[in-house]
């Protein structure tokens, strides 16, 4: 766990557990369990239920943030393998369906690994190509309809639960730990995080720099995939409007607030998972505030806001921020 | 010559593709057709000018749509139930843009951050904000409103210049004359080809930062109200992704996403494009709209791969000088 979680977690653990206190005070049944069918129910189990798609999306993003890369296109991917999966289920087994849909999600990452690494092309550009695209593509694979499923093996996947935990749960976490062990277990974490620290360097010290940025857009994908076919799971349908919409902008969000900087270099999975549950945490909260969802939208202005001050390269901490605000005043 | 060659394959493309469509259907070459054509996308020709700004500095503004859609709930608003005078209106809501962007700007700067997500926060903040003003669509029944949808100069052949459509096209020359005849413009490739070489030249680079931005703002600001007199009302979710087709835009347009090369006109042109393409689906009939995300998509490709191929092709000789140097 040591290799997972390093010392500079503190102020999201911190954040974390404010928030939750926050949320405590909004909603006094907030940490209220209870066990119904065989399945935790309650305020917590929610919001990690809520937050798994991001959790997915912010698995891959942050390898391609420590690149110094981004990828917009996640909510468009996850679109097009929600359709995929939305339009095979009832007519396949799942693990078909899981394949066809997956495999369209490496293939999504194939391509714009292809676009940065191979073409040189920056890589919000060239992720933006498939964000474009790529929901004109699932409205392509839908003919324009929300189409919905009674397959009860994909329902399973979005709604049924593994002893106690809804299975999007245990998935996430199964793919954090997987995630984990392989950048982790071996030395392609370094080497990535290599890669975004300086790309000419690592190249010149023998690193696969073109290789290790595929590798981590095709990841990506493949974390993209599986939040969409979540996604479409859980509502037993798959909407190429509107499936993973904004999402590519939330699981940047939780990267950034998992402390990985933007400019590439090192990363945290863990930290990046724990940054979704945060803007899951604070959704829920505001939701049972009874204050409007608009909230939302401010709220994560403003973090967003604080967490690039913090990060700014031109400041470190508080200290900082105070001067210069009497500098720019002055 | 900046820039000439991107902007004359974006009008062969143009040319071409505006060809294929009137062999199919005659009736698209009709100034009627064209003028609706300008009328629909003059909020995005508008707020394309701004961004040509924004890409060709090296930055990026993601918080264009929200900022109009902010602008179209706030007009509507401050007409229809703060009893505020249009004019007044327009005067406020552009001052509150321009002072947007100007803060966007500074962010950017004196923190040393990425535009694209001191943008992305802009974009939460503008957007959360309309829906705070109001989540329902608010209809604009000021006589000015009608007036000026009423307004139109006839084109030979029945078409009609809508007066969003002049606005446009006059912010389109003035972006233009901007750009290539101003120190400011020229501040604005340099800041673009090199930020440090800029600053050693002496160009301004904090106060540049902070003008261009309020400009794209102050834009987007007047797109948002010739939105709402395209629509008549005023909706916090309107505008949606306006952001990314306005990136298309100036992308199509031969503007390079790097900085330091681009024109207002080929962005015009980009836009005249897309509106093509949505023109082209509409006649069809059987195609559906995603056709357009697609065409758009299959577009960003090529230019950009080209663009791609331009800039490898005038760093060969570059890279073989340097080689003979060394």
């Amino acid at each position: 766990m040591t290799a997972l979680l390093p010392r500079r977690g503190l102020a999201q653990i911190l954040a974390l557990i404010v928030i939750l206190a926050v949320d405590r005070v909004v909603s006094p049944q907030f940490f209220d369990l209870r066990l119904q069918d065989g399945r935790l129910f309650g305020s917590l189990i929610d919001v990690l239920n809520r937050g798994t798609p991001v959790a997915l999306l912010s698995l891959g993003m942050v390898l391609v943030i420590a690149t110094r890369g981004i990828d917009l296109s996640v909510g468009a991917v996850m679109a097009i393998c929600g359709a995929i999966a939305a339009s095979l289920a009832d007519s396949h087994s799942l693990p078909v369906v899981l394949a066809a849909a997956l495999g369209a999600g490496l293939v999504c990452g194939l391509w714009n690994g292809f676009l940065v690494a191979v073409l040189g092309m920056q890589p919000i550009v060239a992720t933006l190509i498939l964000m474009v695209a790529g929901r004109g593509i699932a409205q392509l694979i839908t003919e324009g309809r929300i189409v919905t499923f009674s397959s009860p093996d994909l329902v399973w996947l979005g709604n049924g639960s593994v002893l106690g935990l809804p299975v999007p749960v245990v998935i996430a976490l199964g793919m954090l730990i997987l995630t984990g062990a392989v950048v982790r277990g071996s030395a392609l974490g370094l080497l990535i995080e290599a890669t975004g620290g300086n790309a000419r360097a690592s190249e010149l010290a023998g690193v696969g720099t073109r290789a290790m940025i595929i590798a981590v857009y095709v990841w990506c994908g493949v974390c993209a995939a599986l939040a969409g076919v979540i996604a479409a799971a859980d509502i037993m349908g798959a909407d190429a409007n509107n499936a993973g919409l904004w999402l590519e902008l939330d699981a940047i969000l939780a990267v950034v607030i998992g402390g990985t900087s933007l400019f590439g270099g090192r990363f945290s999975l863990v930290l990046a998972v724990l940054g979704a549950l945060i803007i899951q945490t604070m959704n829920t909260g505001i939701l049972l505030s009874g204050y409007p969802p608009e909230f939302n939208l401010l709220v994560k202005a403003v973090v967003v806001l604080a967490v690039l001050l913090l990060q700014s390269p031109k400041l470190s901490g508080f200290a900082g921020i105070a001067a210069r605000l009497k500098r720019t005043k002055a | 010559m900046r820039g000439l060659p991107p902007v004359l394959i974006t009008t062969i493309v143009l040319v071409a593709g505006f060809a294929a469509c009137a062999m199919q259907f005659p009736n698209i070459a009709s100034t009627r057709v064209v003028g609706n054509l300008l009328t629909d996308n003059a909020f995005l020709g508008i707020v394309a000018v701004g961004m040509t700004f924004v890409i060709i500095s090296g930055g990026i503004d993601l918080s264009v749509g929200s900022v109009i859609g902010f602008t179209t709930v706030f007009v509507a608003l401050a007409i229809e139930r703060w009893g505020v005078p249009p004019l007044i209106a327009f005067v406020a809501i552009l001052a509150l843009s321009a002072a947007f962007g100007a803060a966007m700007g500074a962010v950017i700067h004196v923190f040393d951050l990425p535009p694209f997500i001191v943008t992305l926060a802009g974009m939460f903040l503008a957007r959360g904000a309309s829906f705070l003003l109001s989540t329902e669509s608010v209809p604009i029944t000021a006589p000015v409103y009608s007036t000026v949808s009423d307004f139109a100069l006839r084109m030979p052949g029945g078409g009609r210049l809508t007066a969003i459509a002049i606005i446009m096209l006059v912010i389109v020359i003035g972006g233009a004359l901007l750009l290539h005849l101003t120190r400011f413009g020229a501040n604005v490739y340099a800041l673009g080809g090199s930020r440090a070489t800029a600053s050693l030249m002496g160009v301004a680079v904090g106060k540049m930062t902070v003008k261009i931005y309020m400009l794209s703002s102050l834009l987007a600001g007047i797109a948002g109200i010739v939105f709402s007199f395209y629509t008549s009302a005023g909706y916090s979710l309107s505008a949606v992704g306006v952001e990314l087709d306005t990136i298309a835009a100036v992308v199509i347009g031969g503007t390079l996403l790097t900085g330091g090369q681009g024109s207002v006109i080929g962005t015009f042109l980009g836009v005249l494009i897309q509106g093509m393409i949505q023109t082209y689906i509409n006649f069809d009939g059987t195609l559906s709209s995603w056709w357009t995300k697609i065409a758009t998509g299959v577009l960003l490709f090529a230019f950009i791969a080209l663009q791609q191929a331009l800039v490898a092709l005038a760093r060969r000789p570059a890279a073989k000088r340097e080689g003979a140097a060394t």
